[in-house]
């Protein structure tokens, strides 16, 4: 199917991709549990707030335990692609979107995939840390499974590896009653990443997880992801392209100009894109002379 | 070191301009007006019912008739003021469930717009906030002549199958004028109190706690059990004590419902009851001076109960922001 046509049956809400998350057809066998990293390939996405289309054409694969940086200036679309790759995007009222974006080769879109389950998959860390306040640090890590009704006999260890991976463990092994509310702002990022590594997921999606923080925690984080990624496929949104260098062996360059739709202008491996970009846009942005 | 040299603390001074002095009296002003207003309603009350209390002494509160004139008066507000609680659970029992799913339905699942052009939402909010301007004279005659009638049947149903409990129990044989048909109204009145304030709760929700809920693979249903519900619990309960000021005051639809009796009654779904609003409303101006003192007694009665359940909801509502937050 082309783009164009895909259009269209958005715009005109033919085959709406909103109905999809009501299906109530039992969801396809997507992964099995235990199976670890993923590859996500998105294939020509496109995305409207309203009318008004927000990113064009967007191709993109996202290698089994590599690292995807996406970079690029405010507001071109990175951020609402990230959103489409875990469908959270149409949780946004009047937002719709086209295209495919396949997890291991089953899209993610389907009418018979439950939105609730696929990001459950496709696990999330915010911006702005948004631990549960109300929770425990400790129910804060076993929230995920408390929602997808798992049940387990190695809380503790579910526990522990979270917090392990997430390089949280020796801050809060003593504080595990405290509320999530109480930790610091670093902490609570830490904290929200051991909480989407807690349900396992095959991929995590991370919406410029350091930009609330200071820079030692910055710091911790970005080894936590170093970390991870030989477990999880990341991709994670940037604006410090010192990051995405440290952090990412691809990176995919997003533009908006005028007010058009964001697209890709190039991806490659991270040290291509920062030493020899292809694109004189892209060796402008990265040496800093806009955005 | 003597204190002497430790720095005190500066005893900081602003000078205002008349603007703000001005904008500060009127507000402050308005801010003790509502003090006063509760104070003298209190004092008016307590003055104008005293003839009543000297003439009953605790006996006010014990005894169930009303007998106001002849030479041994004999009156209590016990069968009113049971009455008037009971109307009030009743009513409660069916608005919470109802205030509070509607609610939810408005917020979480109900789409912005139908067909592409009529604004769902915003209708749905403005039909419940219509129903809390409706008189409660109107809820009162529909409950009388349209309500009634088909409440007779479930009314049946319960004191046949549940009447062994002993509240649903009958022992008359008529099933109108029952304190379950005036409670039930009396909820359909606390319904728009309750949604509207849950819907402006619920809506305050951090988008943040949210999507953090949804990105791990939360249902809507338990976003609003693990999220909504544990943020919202201070308003909600706000919003259920606003419900029951309502409940427990309502006159005039109680009084077209309820036939009006004396003594002491548990059974909800039998003819006959009382209630202290209702009761101050059938029966002003009856009863000489001594009736109209007893009636005041017993508003006094009812001021005394709204007042200690509204301080009693605002702990609640403060010991769970603590908690919570």
């Amino acid at each position: 199917m082309t783009n164009e046509e895909n259009m269209t049956e958005v715009l005109t809400g033919e085959t709406d991709r909103r109905v999809a998350s009501s299906a109530t057809a039992s969801p396809t066998s997507l992964r099995v549990d235990g199976v670890t990293a993923a590859e996500l390939h998105a294939k020509g996405v496109h995305a409207w707030f309203g009318e008004r289309m927000v990113l064009e054409n967007v191709d993109l694969v996202m290698e089994r335990t590599k690292v995807t940086a996406l970079i690029g200036p405010s507001g071109c679309g990175k951020s609402t692609f990230l959103r489409i790759l875990n469908r959270m995007h149409e949780i946004v009222p009047g937002a719709s979107l086209a295209g495919s974006v396949d997890l291991d080769g089953e899209d993610i879109y389907d009418p018979n995939q439950r939105a609730a389950t696929i990001r459950r998959h496709i696990g999330m860390v915010f911006q702005r840390p948004n631990p549960f306040p109300a929770m425990s640090v400790r129910d804060n890590v076993l929230a995920g499974l408390r929602f997808n009704r798992i049940k387990s006999k190695h809380k503790d260890e579910i526990i522990e590896e979270a917090l392990t991976k997430a390089g949280l463990w020796s801050e809060v092994r003593d504080r595990l009653k405290d509320m999530g509310g109480a930790l610091s702002g670093g902490q609570q990022q830490r904290l929200c990443i051991a909480r989407a590594l807690a349900v396992k997921p095959a991929v995590l999606l991370m919406d410029e997880p350091c930009s609330a923080l200071d820079p030692g925690s910055t710091l911790r984080i970005e080894q936590t992801v170093k970390e991870i990624a030989h477990e999880v496929t990341v991709v994670i949104v940037t604006h410090n392209m010192q990051q995405a260098q440290r952090v990412s062996d691809k990176t995919a360059f997003f533009l908006s100009q005028d007010g058009n739709p964001g697209y890709i202008v190039e991806t490659g491996k991270t040290e291509d894109i920062f030493a020899r970009p292809q694109d004189p846009r892209t060796a402008d942005y990265v040496q800093g002379r806009f955005g | 070191m003597t204190s002497e040299l430790a720095p005190s603390p500066l005893k900081l001074a602003n000078k205002r301009s008349n603007e703000d002095r001005l904008f500060r009296g009127v507000t402050r002003g308005a801010g003790l007006a509502t003090f006063v207003i509760l104070a003298l309603i209190g004092v008016f009350l307590f003055i104008e019912a005293l003839p009543a209390f000297r003439s009953q002494g605790w006996r006010f509160l014990t005894n169930t008739g009303w007998q106001t004139t002849g030479a041994h008066p004999q009156f209590g507000v016990l069968s009113a003021l049971s009455g008037s609680i009971i109307i009030a659970v009743i009513g409660l029992i069916i608005a919470i469930p109802v205030s509070i799913s509607c609610a939810l339905f408005i917020n979480e699942y109900a789409p912005d717009t139908l067909l592409r052009f009529i604004p769902f939402k915003n209708f749905l909010t403005a039909a419940v906030d219509l129903m809390a301007a409706v008189p409660s004279i109107i809820y009162g005659m529909w409950g009388f002549f349209i309500l009634q009638p088909h409440m007779v049947g479930l009314e049946k149903w319960l004191s046949t199958f549940f009447g062994s409990l002993g509240i649903f129990q009958n022992t008359s044989g008529a099933y109108t004028s029952s304190f379950f048909i005036a409670g039930t109204i009396v909820g359909i009145m606390c319904m728009p109190i309750i949604t509207s304030l849950c819907r402006e709760v619920f809506s305050l929700t951090p988008s943040g706690e949210r999507e953090g809920a949804m990105s791990l693979g939360a249902s809507r249903a338990r976003v609003i059990r693990d999220v909504v519900f544990p943020f919202s619990k201070g308003g909600m309960i706000g919003s259920i004590m606003l419900g029951l000021g309502r409940a427990l005051g309502e006159a005039i639809a109680v009084a077209i419902i309820i036939a009006l009796a004396f003594p002491l009654n548990f059974h909800v779904v039998q003819a006959g009851g009382n209630s202290i609003a209702a009761l101050i409303a059938l029966q002003w101006g009856a009863g000489g001076n001594l009736g109209t003192s007893a009636l005041l007694a017993a508003g006094l009665v009812l001021f005394i109960l709204t007042l200690i359940i509204n301080m009693i909801a605002s702990r609640i509502v403060n010991a769970s922001k603590m908690a919570g937050r």
